[in-house]
């Protein structure tokens, strides 16, 4: 019954936390552009990852795989190369003269690069590294035998998947997802590399900071780090809350 | 009662399986037929007596062998035959038991019935499985609040649910003390008589192999190195672990 329950509570507050989400958007869109455009940024980026994230998390496990240390090795890379460098690549990759760009651009009507697209893929690239990293922990960390339980149960690889693996790794699931949106939120070098300083005249949180502080406005600087602070930390304790009572699950 | 769904009645069908395995230090080259009953595999840790059972359930693979239960062949490397894990019909008891930590025990019962079952009635079937099993009241309870016994009584339960060809225990009592030891050997035995099918158990303890067996087989360094009744093969042993 317990579990029941806390399902009603998980459906209700969805609806309601966007709601709240929405109204407060609503008030502070104008004041808080940048604050907005960061999280709204890092949010998708993080959907995108997670998605991508556990997919290559569960690509370098099966063993079988060409040169998997290797991929493994180019995965991490984002996090070693300068942002800098990250943008350079994928401003080659998704640029105007590139065949991914031009077909986005053919498709869509507009650019990858200098948008909100950009933005977003250049966050994404960014923190791919740690949700693959954090998603691998959590797959670590459940008990082949288990699996192999599963599958004498009469379990086929994608029943074992979702109904054994990834829920059992849902901590490590969702503790990629914190890192990357944190990552996401507080990328500068490759956004400014790919999607410039402004997108549709507004520049991300962090781009922002450096703007006012370049413009000698300490109180902006010092608002929006505030917020920028407060959003982050907000979002992490959240997390770490929901990772906790995930682990509650296991034995 | 137990299989009201799933075995054709009076069908009873034995296990021969023959495998080649190279283990490390050993070659592990084992025959076994096992007919409808306990069969109980001893022998010394790290004997191979786990490995036996991970190739019966599909789970390894050896480099030469055939496995056929009735008229089906699980395994025959000649033939370049292999049935999958999930697609045989059997249930394993794995030395930790492997119950799902995310799962309350009746969705762990009901984790491995034929899905072609509706929900509600699985529901229902797992139900009466665990009250059978006397382990009603933790149907909707997780594993980890389990004691060993109780968790041993899900465990079982969950591996009969699937009405089973063939069920495999991997030392699943190890754990547990004397008194439940002997509760829960009476049930697989009451069990495996209802179900008329090849049971393979694993273990260290004599008495058990004296109360359940039907066929003993000894197990060395990957070989058989004694079969026959308990009576026989187990006549002037007290323990396996010298």
């Amino acid at each position: 019954m317990r579990r029941f329950n806390s399902w009603f509570i998980a459906a209700g507050l969805i609806p309601l936390s966007g709601l709240a989400l929405y109204l407060l958007w609503r008030a502070t869109r104008d004041t808080w552009a940048p604050l907005w455009l960061s999280f709204f940024i890092a949010a998708i980026a993080t959907v995108l990852t997670l998605v991508a994230g556990t997919g290559l998390a569960l690509l370098l496990r099966w063993r079988r795989l060409p040169a998997r240390d290797f991929v493994d090795a180019v995965i991490s890379a984002p996090l070693v190369l300068p942002p800098t460098v990250l943008g350079y690549y994928l401003l080659v990759v998704l640029g105007n003269n590139s065949a991914l760009g031009r077909a986005w651009e053919s498709m869509f009507g507009r650019t990858i690069v200098f948008n909100f697209e950009g933005a977003v893929i250049a966050a994404a690239v960014g923190s791919i590294p740690l949700v693959v990293r954090s998603v691998r922990i959590g797959l670590d960390s459940i008990d082949p035998t288990l699996i192999n339980a599963a599958r004498t149960l009469g379990a086929g690889h994608v029943r074992v998947l979702f109904t054994i693996v990834l829920p059992l790794a849902a901590p490590g699931i969702v503790a990629g997802a914190m890192m990357g949106f944190a990552r996401a939120l507080g990328d500068y070098g490759a956004t400014q590399m790919v999607a410039g300083s402004r997108i549709d005249g507004t520049p991300t949180a962090s781009i922002y900071v450096m703007d006012q502080l370049l413009a000698n406005h300490d109180d902006r600087v010092f608002a929006m780090s505030v917020a920028t602070t407060v959003l982050g930390v907000t979002m992490l304790y959240f997390a770490n809350k929901m990772t906790r009572r995930l682990h509650i699950y296991r034995a | 009662m137990l299989d009201p769904y799933r075995n054709t009645p009076g069908t009873k069908v034995a296990l021969t399986a023959e495998l080649r395995l190279a283990r490390g230090e050993f070659v592990l080259e084992v025959d076994l037929t096992c007919p409808p009953g306990i069969t109980c595999v001893m022998g010394p840790s790290g004997s191979g007596k786990s490995t036996i059972l991970a190739v019966l359930a599909g789970l390894a693979v050896p480099d030469h062998g055939r496995v056929v239960l009735g008229n089906e062949i699980w395994l025959d490397r000649e033939k370049k035959i292999y049935v999958p894990t999930h697609l045989r019909r059997l249930a394993y008891v794995f030395q930790g038991l492997a119950l799902f930590p995310h799962m309350s025990a009746i969705h762990n019962v009901e984790y491995g019935m034929p899905r072609s079952m509706l929900r509600s009635e699985r529901h229902k079937q797992a139900k009466v499985l665990l009250d059978r099993l006397g382990v009603g009241h933790l149907a909707k309870r997780r594993p980890r609040t389990f004691s060993g016994g109780e968790a041993q009584r899900v465990a079982l339960a969950r591996a009969i649910a699937r009405s089973p060809q063939l069920v495999l225990l991997d030392e699943p009592f190890s754990a547990l003390d004397r008194d439940l030891r002997a509760q829960l050997t009476a049930l697989v035995r009451e069990l495996v008589a209802e179900l008329g099918i090849p049971m393979i158990h694993v273990t260290h303890s004599v008495a058990e192999a004296r109360l359940l067996a039907d066929q003993v087989v000894r197990v060395e360094r990957g070989k058989v190195v004694a079969r026959g009744s308990a009576a026989d093969v187990l006549a002037n042993i007290t323990s396996l672990e010298e």
